[in-house]
């Protein structure tokens, strides 16, 4: 098959994968913030309230699509794009099924956790070509913020590169065992927060704060775009959980086939709604806050789990 | 000196009032239960730092009433040490209509000295930023003044 | 092409260094600006240099047109004051009539004056707390501290059948008795409330990131707050002793047994945490109002539908929930005010908003902003 149909197969599955992951995630976060908030989230669409955000999408995407007249039209068009498709290639390398990835590259790790710093370009441009002044401070606050935990999140994952040898998705995760769980409980949490760093989600949501910037840097976007945006926070929140899942909680544990990858999916989802429930529990951290625990806390935390791991490997392994 | 027993804060008031600025004593009455000290305008301020000198630290609020040829200025000052309130009132004629600003003895009467300029049109002198307030900067007109109308005013008919 | 942010330009600081100052303008229509202010901010980075609020958007006039009302129509005006406590503002109003027309309010009338006051200062303070946890970004805290707001506008919608602008309290007494059984309910909630309020407590003041987003931003000197007019939670904060029900006590408070919570810092997280700790504080006050009262009569007798009161001036303050909240009325003997002044205290109190907020964070700015609990029905008036 020539590579520009596989390219369109998997473009085709991920964009389904991710606005199914959109429209799941939506729903369960309303539903888990409901129950935490005392109140019941959606229920009156389809059972449960399942087609709700489905009636949402359908809502979106006939509204208008508005481009502000200030704003620099084509900067601005293009920058959720910018945004979501980093997000749906660095899916394309989360080992699903034992042994087997979509992408199953040498370097798939290396792949997954520096194809979606692309996104921080559609943040920044976005909040930018808004002309607007709380999408730049948006923006500026998002790039700011994204750029900085990425190395918190890139030493953790490395921890792991180290101690089983390869770069490889599906034989990092064949390689796993259960005393990975202890050794690298440390760098799971940093992974975890780095990520929901990465996502801007609350605590982390500073780039959109939407008590102080409104919505940030897609203050200005509507409709459909406005969506784009959103199923990218869903499709990264989707990503990070299955890559943890896969990489720090054992993934399919070898079981073969669909049921090795329910078991992912069941392990991703816990990852979710975990990350939800930060969300919900704990108020907005500010920006200098937020750099500080990147550089001073996460960043040598980090550093000291890939020393123990790095001894792990010579010491031990050898 | 302090409060003789049987006496009510207010009398205290009076008498310390009389004993250190003698010259207020005769301006001072108990109308209502209510210490009211009535001075003409060019000693308001002055007066104002008297009393904040004897212990009123609280700056209250200012308004005024509008009696046709001249308004009433209302300050209430509050004290702490007293435990009582006062009313420090003065005359502005209407014909010019300026009074001396008391934001140099409390910052608190800033936006208050705007908020009678923005409805009387009272001017109050040496007020860092004398602008109207609650209505827009090109509103015309001082809406608690008693001969205000506008296209939007209806009379109310006086069926009482 | 390039983006031409038109409010750009260079400003010169006090070092003569050229810093790139950019202003935003927040709201009138913001999400964190508790109704309708807006803030004109000068920014350095997300350093605020300057902000200067900007009042007025909800301006009625209610001033105005009570001069065009009898005393008694004024009473639902001043429900759209302060619309989180609008029992207060019926009050103020109130006893500065009552004090005009020499009108003597029957006992077990004071007392229910003082019961639905101290249930509305808990339910104006959770308004104040909630709005406060939800401009820091935890919106769970907000719906928690309306459960326990909830509670208690259920309880006002049976005395009265509003939930939010009561017309309760009149000249002479309040408008109805207590219905069947609603002492027992208020008892009920006001001895279930505390739980939840120090439950909130340690939702919110007892979380990290909420204590280090509020420790040391917007400090208030003690000095600076006399000097600035606050007054309530706000002043209390910054360790002055001003409450107006111990100071100049009024109705029926000498008899009731309570403290009055200061804080020490002066800052947002004090300013919120004494809110909490007054909302305590009032359900004792509540508790002991419910056993000390009396049946009797709860309007005073051979009241004229048409109040004429003597021609001269009045005035009265009680301790609302945001502070000094005083009525200034002048009568010429009509039936009609000649002129209603309201004290306002958030108007006050908000006027510190440029002072607290000069060196802080852009983010810090809506938390103080919030932290001084502006009711902007209250402000504009």
């Amino acid at each position: 098959m020539s590579p520009l149909l596989w390219g369109g197969l998997f473009g085709l599955l991920s964009g389904t994968a991710i606005a199914l992951a959109a429209l799941f995630g939506v729903w369960w976060e309303r539903k888990v913030s409901g129950r935490m908030q005392m109140r019941f989230g959606p229920q009156q669409a389809g059972p449960a309230g399942l087609l709700q955000t489905l009636a949402d999408t359908i809502k979106l995407v006939l509204k208008e699509d508005v481009t502000p007249a200030a704003a620099d039209a084509r900067i601005f068009r293009m920058a959720p794009l910018l945004v979501f498709a980093p997000v749906a290639l660095s899916l394309l390398v989360v080992p699903l099924v034992t042994g087997w990835a979509p992408l199953d590259s040498g370097v798939g790790v290396l792949l997954f956790l520096a194809v979606p710093s692309v996104s921080v370009l559609g943040v920044l441009l976005g909040g930018w070509s808004s002309a607007n002044t709380y999408g730049t401070l948006g923006g500026l606050r998002g790039a700011a913020q994204m750029v900085s935990y990425e190395i918190p999140r890139t030493l953790s994952v490395l921890a792991l590169v180290v101690v089983a040898g390869t770069m490889r998705p599906s034989a990092l995760m064949g390689a796993w065992r259960l005393w990975w769980l202890p050794l690298f409980a440390v760098a799971f949490v940093v992974y975890l927060i780095s990520s929901i760093a990465e996502l801007n989600r609350g605590p982390f949501d500073l780039p959109e704060a939407d008590s102080e910037l409104v919505a940030g840097y897609f203050v200005d976007y509507t409709g459909i775009r406005w969506a784009i945006f959103m199923m990218a926070e869903y499709g990264g929140m989707l990503a990070c959980s299955l890559f943890g899942a896969a990489m720090f909680l054992g993934g399919t544990n070898g079981l073969p086939g669909l049921l090795g990858a329910l078991v992912l999916l069941v392990k991703a989802v816990a990852i979710v709604t975990v990350i939800i429930w930060v969300k919900w529990s704990f108020p907005r951290f500010r920006q200098d806050q937020l750099m500080r625990l990147a550089w001073k806390v996460l960043t040598p935390i980090a550093l000291v789990q890939l020393l123990v791991a790095g001894a792990v490997a010579v010491v031990w392994l050898r | 000196m302090t409060a003789r027993s049987g006496e009510s804060s207010l009398e205290y008031l009076q008498r310390k009032l009389c004993s250190v600025y003698p010259d207020l004593c005769p301006l001072f009455s108990i109308e209502f239960a209510d210490g009211v000290l009535m001075v003409p305008r060019s000693v308001l301020h002055k007066a104002a730092e008297d009393l904040k000198e004897i212990g009123f630290e609280r700056f209250g609020f200012v308004t005024a009433v509008d009696h046709g040829d001249d308004f009433e200025l209302v300050y209430r000052l509050q004290s702490g040490t007293f435990g009582v309130g006062l009313f420090l009132k003065t005359e502005v004629p209407r014909c010019e209509a300026v009074m001396e600003s008391l934001t140099d003895l409390w910052p608190a009467a800033g936006w208050q000295e705007r908020e009678v300029y923005d409805m009387f049109g009272i001017e109050f002198r040496d007020h860092p930023d004398l602008r109207r307030i609650l209505l827009p900067e090109d509103w015309v007109g001082y809406p608690l003044r008693k001969d205000y109308k506008d296209d939007s005013v209806i009379p109310r008919p006086d069926y009482i | 092409m390039p983006v031409e942010v038109e409010s750009k330009r260079p400003v010169i600081d006090e070092l003569g260094r050229e810093v790139d100052e950019l202003v935003v303008n927040i709201g009138p229509s913001h999400p964190s600006t508790h109704g309708v202010c807006r803030i004109i901010a000068h920014l350095d980075g997300e350093i605020v240099v300057k902000a200067e609020p900007v009042i007025g958007y909800l301006h009625r006039g209610i001033e105005k047109m009570a001069e065009n009302r009898t005393y008694l129509q004024v009473v639902p005006l001043t429900d759209r004051l302060d619309y989180v406590g609008s029992m207060y503002a019926n009050w103020a109003y109130c006893r500065a009539v009552e004090r005009l027309a020499d009108i003597r309010v029957p006992e077990r009338a004071e007392y229910i004056r003082v019961i639905v006051c101290e249930l509305q200062r808990i339910a104006s303070h959770m308004m104040g707390v909630g709005a406060s946890g939800a401009d820091t970004g935890a919106a769970t805290v907000f719906i928690y501290a309306f459960e326990v707001r909830e509670r208690i506008v259920e309880l006002f919608e049976e005395l009265c059948g509003a939930r939010l602008t009561y017309n309760y309290v009149r000249p002479g007494g309040v408008s109805a008795d207590l219905p069947d059984g609603w002492i027992e309910r208020c008892r009920e909630v006001v001895r279930w409330a505390p739980d939840r309020l120090l439950e909130l407590d340690r939702l919110f003041f007892g979380n990290y990131i909420a204590a280090e987003r509020m420790k040391g931003i917007g400090v208030l000197s003690q000095s600076d707050a006399i000097a600035w007019g606050a007054s309530g939670p706000t002043a209390r904060a910054s360790g002055v002793t001003f409450d107006i029900r111990k100071n100049d006590p009024y109705s029926v408070y000498p008899r009731i047994d309570f403290r009055v919570p200061v804080g020490e810092n002066g800052d947002c997280f004090d300013r919120g945490r004494v809110k909490v700790l007054e909302a305590i504080e009032s359900c004792r006050i509540v508790d002991q109002a419910l056993e000390q009262i009396q049946p009797g009569p709860v309007a005073a007798e051979g009241l004229p539908r048409l109040l004429r009161p003597r021609a001269g001036d009045a005035y009265d303050h009680i301790e609302s929930a945001r502070g000094s909240l005083g009525v200034y009325l002048v009568s010429d003997g009509s039936p009609r005010p000649f002129r209603m002044h309201v004290r306002s205290p958030a108007f006050c109190n908000l006027q510190l908003l440029g002072l607290l907020a000069r060196g802080h964070t852009v983010s810090d700015l809506v938390v103080i902003l919030g932290s001084l609990d502006p009711v902007f029905g209250e402000v504009d008036r």
